[in-house]
């Protein structure tokens, strides 16, 4: 019997408890929780978002940094900013939270097959855009990833990394600043894109970080041909209901917490641009 | 890109392979390459010094190289790595200008030495050369001002 709308209302807007499993530090201020999976979690696509509650706190959006449907647990990395983040950060394994969702669009993973991926993060940006390489990689894919991180010690998901570049993941990590211990590449993402764009036509992109960081990795994008069609960019803005209503996450003529939070650059390229959105 | 750039006729043509020479008439390469002679250094070598004058630049053929300052009591501090088709040292060019950093091979690095004052000097003797020059060596300057700055907003830090 198909669940009437209106219930499908009060589940969606209705805070379900969660135990959390563990959690982990990554960096200084960033936290990974593993909270058990509830039957609804199997629709935690790469890239789609939960509503998390730190009981007598808050709520705040929170994208997957896991794969529900793979590990068979919920996967959220949080970097501890505000009263809501620091609280759940600071939750410790068996400590119980709030938990709606999944919602939004994730990336598009079933277009690209067949095609070159080169996934763009930055910051605490790599959490949303993991899933996705895992994903591609369990299917025998090899994206490319561009990462940057403030620093070597703020750099997320080092043994992803590590295991990525065994898998066959051409993995490029750039810091902002460092000292002599670090091999890797100092300065910022957008330099590093064009030499990893191979064929233009079959590239599709991911890109996920700070606004200012992702302006700059989509111009560069462009210039090395890639189609702002194929450009998948993950917006952030003030999801509060997150199911379509409430309107503070509008962005332009999209609700981000129901029509993204991934979306193509080409329908909103143009809004990027705008200080008022 | 090659690093094979021994002799005459494999300098010039690994000169005209470097990106930042990419359609440079062959009168202004061949002015180029009166300036420049094949350079390699084994890891931890200095290229640049920060302080002396900048006398002479590198277009990297294979390589990294780490721009960082030194602070006392604490470790240098590395701000940029460059590597192969990108250019060590612009300060050259302002005359009397002297390297704001230090420049250090990450690894065995290759390069195209360019002898920065007679380059400058060329340049001075031949405008339409240096104005092909400066066309190549702005929309460097450009690239590390934008990459400066978003490393001076510290995107990744505290949004609050």
């Amino acid at each position: 019997m198909a669940i009437p709308a209106e219930r499908r209302m009060v589940d969606a807007t209705t805070p379900r408890p969660a135990r959390v499993l563990s959690r982990r530090r990554e960096a200084e201020d960033v936290w990974t929780l593993a909270v058990e999976a509830g039957p609804q979690d199997l629709d935690a696509a790469p890239g789609r978002f939960a509503m998390l509650t730190a009981f007598g706190v808050g709520e705040i959006p929170v994208s997957y940094s896991g794969d529900p449907a793979a590990e068979g647990r919920v996967i959220h990395t949080i970097r501890a900013v505000g009263a809501v983040s620091r609280a759940l950060a600071g939750l410790e394994e068996g400590a119980m939270l709030g938990v709606r969702g999944p919602f939004g669009k994730g990336w598009p993973l079933a277009e690209v097959e067949g095609r070159e991926v080169i996934a763009v993060a930055g910051g605490l940006g790599l959490a949303p855009v993991r899933p996705a390489i895992r994903r591609l990689v369990a299917r025998g894919e090899r994206p490319t990833l561009v990462y940057g991180a403030r620093s070597p010690a703020q750099a997320l998901f080092r043994e992803d990394l590590a295991d990525w570049r065994a898998r066959g993941v051409e993995v490029e990590a750039t810091v902002d600043h460092a000292g002599p211990d670090w091999r890797g590449h100092v300065g910022v993402v957008p330099p590093l894109i064009a030499r990893r764009v191979r064929d233009p036509a079959r590239t599709v992109a991911f890109v996920c970080g700070p606004e200012v960081m992702m302006r700059f990795a989509a111009s560069a994008l462009l210039e090395a041909g890639v189609a702002a069609e194929a450009i998948h960019i993950s917006m952030e803005r003030n999801m509060k209901c997150a199911v379509g209503l409430c309107g503070h996450c509008q962005f332009g003529g999209d609700l981000l917490c129901r029509d993204g939070p991934v979306a193509p650059l080409a329908r909103v390229a143009d809004r990027l641009h705008v200080a008022e959105l | 890109m090659s690093s094979d750039a021994t002799t005459g006729a494999a300098l010039a043509r690994t000169l005209a392979a470097h990106p930042l020479m990419a359609g440079l008439p062959p009168a202004f390469l061949l002015e180029v390459e009166a300036c420049a002679a094949p350079a390699e250094f084994p890891e931890g070598a200095r290229l640049l010094r920060e302080g002396a004058p900048a006398a002479v630049a590198h277009l990297l053929l294979s390589g990294r190289v780490a721009l960082s300052v030194d602070a006392p009591g604490r470790a240098p501090l590395t701000f940029q790595t460059v590597g192969p088709g990108e250019v060590v040292g612009v300060s050259w060019l302002v005359p009397e200008a002297c390297w704001a950093w230090d420049a250090t091979a990450l690894g065995p690095v290759a390069s195209i030495a360019l002898d920065a004052v007679r380059l400058r000097d060329a340049c001075e003797a031949d405008p339409a050369l240096g104005y092909a020059l400066m066309k190549r060596f702005v929309p460097v300057l450009l690239q590390r001002l934008h990459a400066t700055r978003m490393q001076v907003l510290d995107v990744y830090g505290d949004p609050g």
